[in-house]
C-alpha cells in the first residue's frame, strides 16, 4: 500500500460527501468506501472527520438521515440528499470546476 | 421570529441529545464492524482486523466529541454547564456564598419591602372603577389661618349639584358614631354618612339588597341603613335575611336595605353602618363645612377645569342661601375651592416620605452589591490560577466571563429568594406596627408586580456586582498569571483600584444615609422637646362613654350620671385626678367655628371670623391632663349645674384678641348671634392639637353642659371621654376597676376608644417616628456594610503585602509606622467617600426638607460630626487588620512565601 495519499483540501469534504450521496442514500461507512473507491484510494477520510461533517450537513438541511436495515439485516443510519442538498452540490461543483480550470490554466503556463 | 425558531430548536434538541448520543454510538460501532469485516476478508487475523479498523477510524472518543459539537445546541448546553459549574463553585465555598447571599438578601429584602409599600400606597390605583376620575373637593380660605382646609356644607353640595358642568357624580360624606341599641347588648358603632352622589361616584353596588334612593335622603321618609360586611358578620352572623329587617340605631328603628360587599373599602375609613345624609333644603344656611366632598369627573374634564367651574359657582351659592345668623355673607366670598385627585388626597404627604425611603433603601442595596462585588473580586483573585488554567486549555474570554456571570446570577437569585422571605416577614411586622398615618396600609400585599420587581432586582444586582469582576478578569493576562507562578502581580494594582472605588462608593452612600437619619433623629428630638400642652401623657387613661338619648333622655340626668361616674372613678386607688371631655386633644376629634368678642373693634372682623377649635370639658380637665392654668380659674360644677355663661380660652387666643392673658379675664365672647355672651373666666396654656410640628391652634373651652348653644336649647355632651391620671394607666387591672365603677352607674354601658393620652401623642408623631426608624435601619445597614467593606479591603491589602511588610520590618521599620501605612490607606478611602457623599447628603436633605422640624437640612453639626465619626470608624476598621499583619514575625512571613 505505497500509493500516494492525498490529504483532503479544506472545504472539499462536504462536497465529496454530497457527491457520494448523489446516486443513492448510504450509511457512513459506505460513504467512506465510495470516496476511496472513486478516488482510487487516493482520498482517505480517516481520522474521524466524516461524522462531524455528516451531522453538520444534516443541521444545515443539506442531507437527511433515517434508520434502515442493511442487506445483512443490520440497523444502520442512511443519509440522503435533500432537494436543498442537490442544489448546493450543483453550485459547489460549478464553483469547483471554475476554480480548477483557473488553477490549471495558471499551472499549465509553460515557461519559455 | 428567527431567533424564536432557533431557540425552540435548541430547546428541543436538548431533549433529543440522549437519543442522538445513542444513535452516534450505534453508528460508529456499525462503521467499525463493517471495516473489520472488510479487513477480515482481505485476510487479516481478527485481532489485526480490529486494530486496523480502529486506527483507520481515528480516536472514537475524539470523533464523538467533535460530532457532539455539531449536534448540541452549543449556547444552551454551555449555559447549563456554567450553571452547574456555578452552583458547584458556590457550594465549594459555603462561607463566601452564605455571606454574599445574606448581604444581598438584606439589600433585596429591604428594597422589596419598601417597594411593596410604595406600590400599594402610591402606584396602585384606588380599588374603584376608573379611579383616576375620582376627585376630592375641599375649600381653603384666608380665614383658616393656614390650618387644614375644610370640606363642604350641604348648601354648597346642593348648589354644586345643580349648577356644575364638570362632574358625573358629586356627593359628600362624613364620619360619625351611633349606638346600636337593640338586641342583646348595646354598642357604639362607627358610621359613614353619605349623600346620594357619593357611592354612585365610586360605582360600587351592594352585595345584597339595594342602594340608597333619592327617597332615602329626603326628610320624612322611612329611615334606612346599609350594613358593612364586617359588621354584618360580627353582629348578624352573615344572615342574608337581614335585608328588610329593622335595626334600632340610636333608639330609632331603621330598615336594613342592603349589605356592602366584603371587598368594599371606603378610603381609609372602617365604618360599621352606612347612613343616608338627609337634606332639608329649607333649613340650610351657607355655613357648616362639616362634610368631605367626593366627585367623579365627567369624561374629558380635567381637575383644573373642575376647579374653574367651582370657582364660578361660589358667588351663585352665596346669593342662593341665607347666611348663618350674625355672620355677614360677604365673609364667605373668601373661600377658594380645592379640587384634588382622590388618591393624592388620600396619600397626602406620605408620598414624599415613602419616596425618600425608597431612595435610601435603594442605596443600601447598592452598598450591598458593592460588598458582594468586593467579595467576588477577592474570590476571583483566589481562583486566578484555576481561571488561568482554564484559559490555557482553550476556554475563551467570553466563556470565562459567562461562567463568572452565571455564578453571579445564581448568587443573585439565591439572595433574591432569601430577600423575598425577609421582605415577607418585614411586611407582616410593618402591617402590625406601621403607623396609622400611612394610608392604604391594609391594601399592601406581595403581588405579582412585586415578585417581578424582586426578580428584576435580583438579576440586575447580579449583573451589577457580577460585571465588575468580569471586567477586571478578562483572560487577557491570565496566561501571564500562570507564568508568574500564580502570584499574579501584574494587574493586581488595577484590581485593587476597583476594590478601592467600591469602598469609596460605599462610604459615600453610608454618609448620605447617616446624614439623613441624623437629621431625622434631630427632628424627632426637637419634636419631643415641644411641650404638647399636657404633661406625662402616658399616665393619663382615656375611655369613652356614650349615654344615648334612648337610654336617658333628660339632659340634666345625663350630667348627673356623668358626675356620678367621675365620683366613682375618683375612688379607684391610684387615680389622682379624673375629669372628662367631649373631644380628646390631638386625636382629631374636633369641631371648629368662629367666635365673637364683645369689645373687639368692629373693623377687626377677620379676627372674629377665624375658625377656632371648640372643646367641651368638665371641671378638672386641665389639671388631669396637665394643661397649665395661666390666669383666672377652671370651670366648677356650680358653673355647669347653674348653666352659667362662662368660657375658658387658650393663651394664644387671649393674646390675639386682648394682647395679654390677664386682660382677657372678664371679657365676653359668644359663638353666634342668638346666644348669650359668655364670660372668659380662665386662660390656659396652648395645646398642640394639630401635632407638635404645627402651630398650636387657638382653642375655646366650653363647659360640657350649657344653655342656648349654637341654636340648641340645652347643650349636653352625651359622648364623653373620661381622663384619669394614674400610674397604672394602661393596665388591665385599672380598666377592670373602671368598668366596675361605670356599671355601678349605668348597666352595660360600652367603653370605647380605650387608650392612654400617651398613645394619642405617639400617634401624632407616628409618621415621623416611622420615617426615623426606617432611615436609622437603612443607615445602620449601610454603616455595617461600609465597615465590612473597608475592613475587607485593608485586610486583603495586608495579606497581599505580607512580604513587603516582612522586608520592611526586617529592615527595622517601626511597627507603628507599618500600621499607620495601612490605616492611612483606609482613612484616605474614607476621606474620598466622605467627600463624594457630602454632596449627595445635601441633595437628600433637600428632598427631605418637608419631613424635618427644628433643624436646617444643612445643619453643619450633623454633617461635620457624621463625617468625622465615619472617618474614625474607617480608621478603626483599618487598624484591626493592620495590627494583625505587623504582629507577625517577619522571618516567618518571608519564609512562608
Amino acid at each position: 500500500m505505497t500509493k500516494e495519499r492525498g490529504d483532503l483540501l479544506q472545504g472539499t469534504l462536504a462536497m465529496l460527501v454530497l457527491k457520494a450521496l448523489q446516486l443513492e442514500p448510504m450509511h457512513g461507512w459506505g460513504i467512506t468506501e465510495r470516496i476511496e473507491q472513486w478516488s482510487e484510494q487516493v482520498l482517505q477520510l480517516g481520522q474521524g472527520t466524516l461524522y462531524p461533517a455528516l451531522y453538520r450537513l444534516e443541521r444545515q438541511g443539506l442531507i437527511r438521515s433515517d434508520w434502515r436495515v442493511t442487506e445483512n439485516s443490520r440497523r444502520a443510519r442512511y443519509y440522503a440528499l435533500t432537494r436543498q442538498g442537490r442544489r448546493q452540490l450543483e453550485t459547489e461543483l460549478a464553483q469547483w470546476r471554475r476554480t480548477c480550470r483557473a488553477v490549471n490554466q495558471v499551472l499549465d503556463v509553460t515557461m519559455p | 421570529m428567527r431567533w424564536r425558531r432557533e431557540g425552540w430548536r435548541r430547546l428541543r434538541s436538548l431533549t433529543r441529545v440522549d437519543r442522538l448520543e445513542r444513535g452516534l454510538d450505534e453508528e460508529i460501532r456499525f462503521h467499525i464492524e463493517r471495516q473489520m469485516d472488510k479487513n477480515l476478508r482481505s485476510g487479516m487475523t481478527p485481532d489485526e482486523a480490529r486494530r486496523q479498523a480502529y486506527i483507520k477510524f481515528g480516536g472514537v472518543e475524539r470523533v464523538k466529541e467533535s460530532t457532539r459539537d455539531e449536534f448540541r445546541p452549543a449556547l444552551v448546553q454551555d449555559s447549563l454547564l456554567d450553571l452547574r459549574y456555578g452552583v458547584r463553585a458556590l457550594r465549594r465555598a459555603p462561607v463566601f456564598t452564605l455571606v454574599a447571599a445574606l448581604t444581598l438578601a438584606l439589600g433585596i429584602g429591604a428594597t422589596t419591602a419598601v417597594f411593596t409599600v410604595v406600590h400599594g400606597v402610591l402606584i396602585k390605583p384606588l380599588p374603584f372603577r376608573d379611579s383616576d376620575a375620582l376627585v376630592s373637593l375641599k375649600h381653603t380660605s384666608k380665614d383658616l389661618n393656614g390650618g387644614p382646609p375644610v370640606g363642604l356644607s350641604l348648601s354648597l353640595l346642593l348648589t354644586y349639584t345643580r349648577e356644575n358642568r364638570s362632574f358625573e357624580q358629586l356627593g359628600v360624606w362624613s364620619r360619625g358614631t351611633e349606638n346600636v341599641t337593640d338586641g342583646i347588648f348595646p354598642e357604639e358603632v362607627t358610621t359613614l354618612n353619605v349623600s346620594l352622589g357619593t357611592l354612585r361616584a365610586l360605582g360600587i353596588q351592594p352585595a345584597l339588597g339595594r342602594w340608597f334612593s333619592e327617597e332615602d335622603h329626603a326628610p320624612g321618609s322611612p329611615e334606612t341603613v346599609i350594613i358593612m360586611d364586617g359588621y354584618w358578620g360580627r353582629r348578624f352572623g352573615r344572615d342574608p335575611a337581614i335585608v328588610g329587617r329593622q335595626v334600632a340605631v340610636d333608639s330609632r328603628p331603621r330598615v336594613v336595605i342592603g349589605v356592602m360587599p366584603a371587598s368594599f373599602r371606603f378610603l381609609d375609613e372602617t365604618p360599621d353602618l352606612v347612613l343616608p345624609v338627609r337634606i332639608d333644603a329649607g333649613t340650610l344656611t351657607l355655613g357648616g363645612f362639616n362634610y368631605e366632598g367626593l366627585a367623579r369627573l365627567a369624561p374629558g374634564v380635567t381637575v383644573e377645569q373642575a376647579s374653574t367651574d367651582i370657582r364660578r359657582m361660589v358667588p351663585l351659592w352665596i346669593e342662593a342661601w341665607p347666611s348663618f345668623p350674625g355672620i355677614d355673607r360677604s365673609e364667605f366670598g373668601q373661600i377658594t375651592p380645592l379640587v384634588r385627585p382622590l388618591k393624592q388626597e388620600l396619600v397626602g404627604n406620605v408620598g414624599n416620605m415613602l419616596w425618600v425611603l425608597m431612595g435610601t433603601i435603594g442605596m443600601v442595596l447598592v452598598i450591598a452589591c458593592a460588598n458582594v462585588a468586593n467579595l467576588m473580586l477577592l474570590r476571583a483573585q483566589d481562583r486566578q490560577h484555576e481561571l488561568a488554567i482554564q484559559a490555557a486549555l482553550g476556554a475563551g474570554r467570553g466563556r470565562l466571563a459567562g461562567q463568572l456571570l452565571v455564578e453571579s446570577l445564581v448568587l443573585g437569585l439565591l439572595g433574591g429568594t432569601l430577600g423575598l422571605l425577609l421582605a415577607f416577614a418585614a411586611l407582616r411586622v410593618l402591617s402590625t406596627i406601621g403607623p396609622a398615618s400611612i394610608p392604604r396600609l391594609h391594601e399592601i400585599t406581595l403581588n405579582p408586580t412585586v415578585l417581578v420587581f424582586t426578580l428584576v432586582l435580583s438579576l440586575s444586582s447580579a449583573l451589577l456586582f457580577g460585571s465588575i469582576p468580569v471586567a477586571r478578569f478578562g483572560s487577557r493576562r491570565l496566561a501571564l498569571t500562570l507564568r508568574a507562578g500564580g502570584r499574579g502581580s501584574n494587574d493586581s494594582q488595577e484590581r485593587n483600584r476597583a476594590r478601592n472605588i467600591l469602598v469609596v462608593v460605599q462610604v459615600a452612600l453610608a454618609l448620605i444615609l447617616l446624614v439623613g437619619s441624623g437629621l431625622m433623629v434631630r427632628t424627632f428630638l426637637a419634636l419631643r422637646t415641644v411641650p404638647p400642652g399636657f404633661t406625662d401623657p402616658d399616665h393619663v387613661q382615656l375611655a369613652r362613654v356614650t349615654i344615648s338619648a334612648a337610654q336617658v333622655d333628660d339632659p340634666e340626668r345625663v350630667l348627673r350620671l356623668q358626675h356620678d361616674m367621675l365620683d366613682r372613678l375618683a375612688t379607684i386607688p391610684g387615680v389622682t385626678d379624673v375629669s372628662f371631655t367631649g373631644n380628646v386633644p390631638m386625636a382629631g376629634e374636633r369641631s371648629r367655628s368662629s367666635i365673637y368678642g364683645e369689645d373687639v373693634p368692629i373693623g377687626d372682623l377677620s379676627a372674629q371670623s377665624q375658625l377656632r377649635w371648640f372643646r367641651y370639658v368638665a371641671p378638672g380637665f386641665f389639671q388631669t391632663i396637665g394643661t397649665r392654668l395661666i390666669a383666672g380659674r377652671d370651670f366648677t360644677w356650680v358653673d355647669l349645674e347653674d348653666r352659667r355663661p362662662v368660657a375658658v380660652i387658650s393663651e394664644n387666643l387671649a393674646r390675639e384678641l386682648w394682647r395679654e392673658p390677664r386682660a382677657a379675664l372678664g371679657k365676653r365672647i359668644r359663638e353666634g348671634d342668638g346666644s348669650p355672651w359668655r364670660e372668659v373666666v380662665g386662660v390656659v396654656g396652648d395645646v398642640y392639637d394639630d401635632g407638635v410640628h404645627r402651630q398650636a391652634p387657638s382653642i375655646v373651652y366650653w363647659p360640657s353642659f350649657m344653655e342656648t348653644f349654637l341654636g340648641q336649647q340645652v347643650n349636653v355632651r352625651r359622648a364623653v371621654t373620661f381622663a384619669m391620671r394614674s400610674s397604672r394607666a394602661g393596665s388591665e387591672s385599672l380598666l377592670r376597676q373602671v368598668r366596675d365603677a361605670m356599671s355601678g352607674v349605668i348597666a352595660d354601658v360600652p367603653l370605647t376608644r380605650v387608650r392612654t393620652l400617651g398613645d394619642v401623642y405617639s400617634r401624632s408623631l407616628a409618621a415621623t417616628s416611622f420615617a426615623l426608624v426606617m432611615l436609622v435601619i437603612a443607615a445602620a445597614l449601610a454603616l455595617l456594610l461600609g465597615i465590612v467593606g473597608i475592613y475587607g479591603v485593608i485586610a486583603y491589602a495586608v495579606t497581599q503585602r505580607r512580604r513587603e511588610i516582612g522586608i520592611r520590618a526586617a529592615l527595622g521599620a517601626p511597627r507603628r509606622e507599618l500600621e499607620a501605612m495601612f490605616v492611612r490607606h483606609g482613612v484616605m478611602l474614607a476621606l474620598a467617600g466622605v467627600g463624594c457623599g457630602l454632596a449627595g447628603a445635601a441633595a437628600l436633605a433637600r428632598v427631605m426638607a418637608s419631613l424635618l422640624f427644628g433643624t436646617s437640612p444643612f445643619d453643619p453639626t450633623i454633617y461635620v460630626m457624621i463625617s468625622l465619626g465615619l472617618m474614625g470608624i474607617a480608621a478603626l476598621a483599618s487598624y484591626v487588620p493592620a495590627r494583625r499583619a505587623t504582629l507577625v514575625d517577619p522571618a516567618l512571613t518571608m519564609r512562608g512565601e
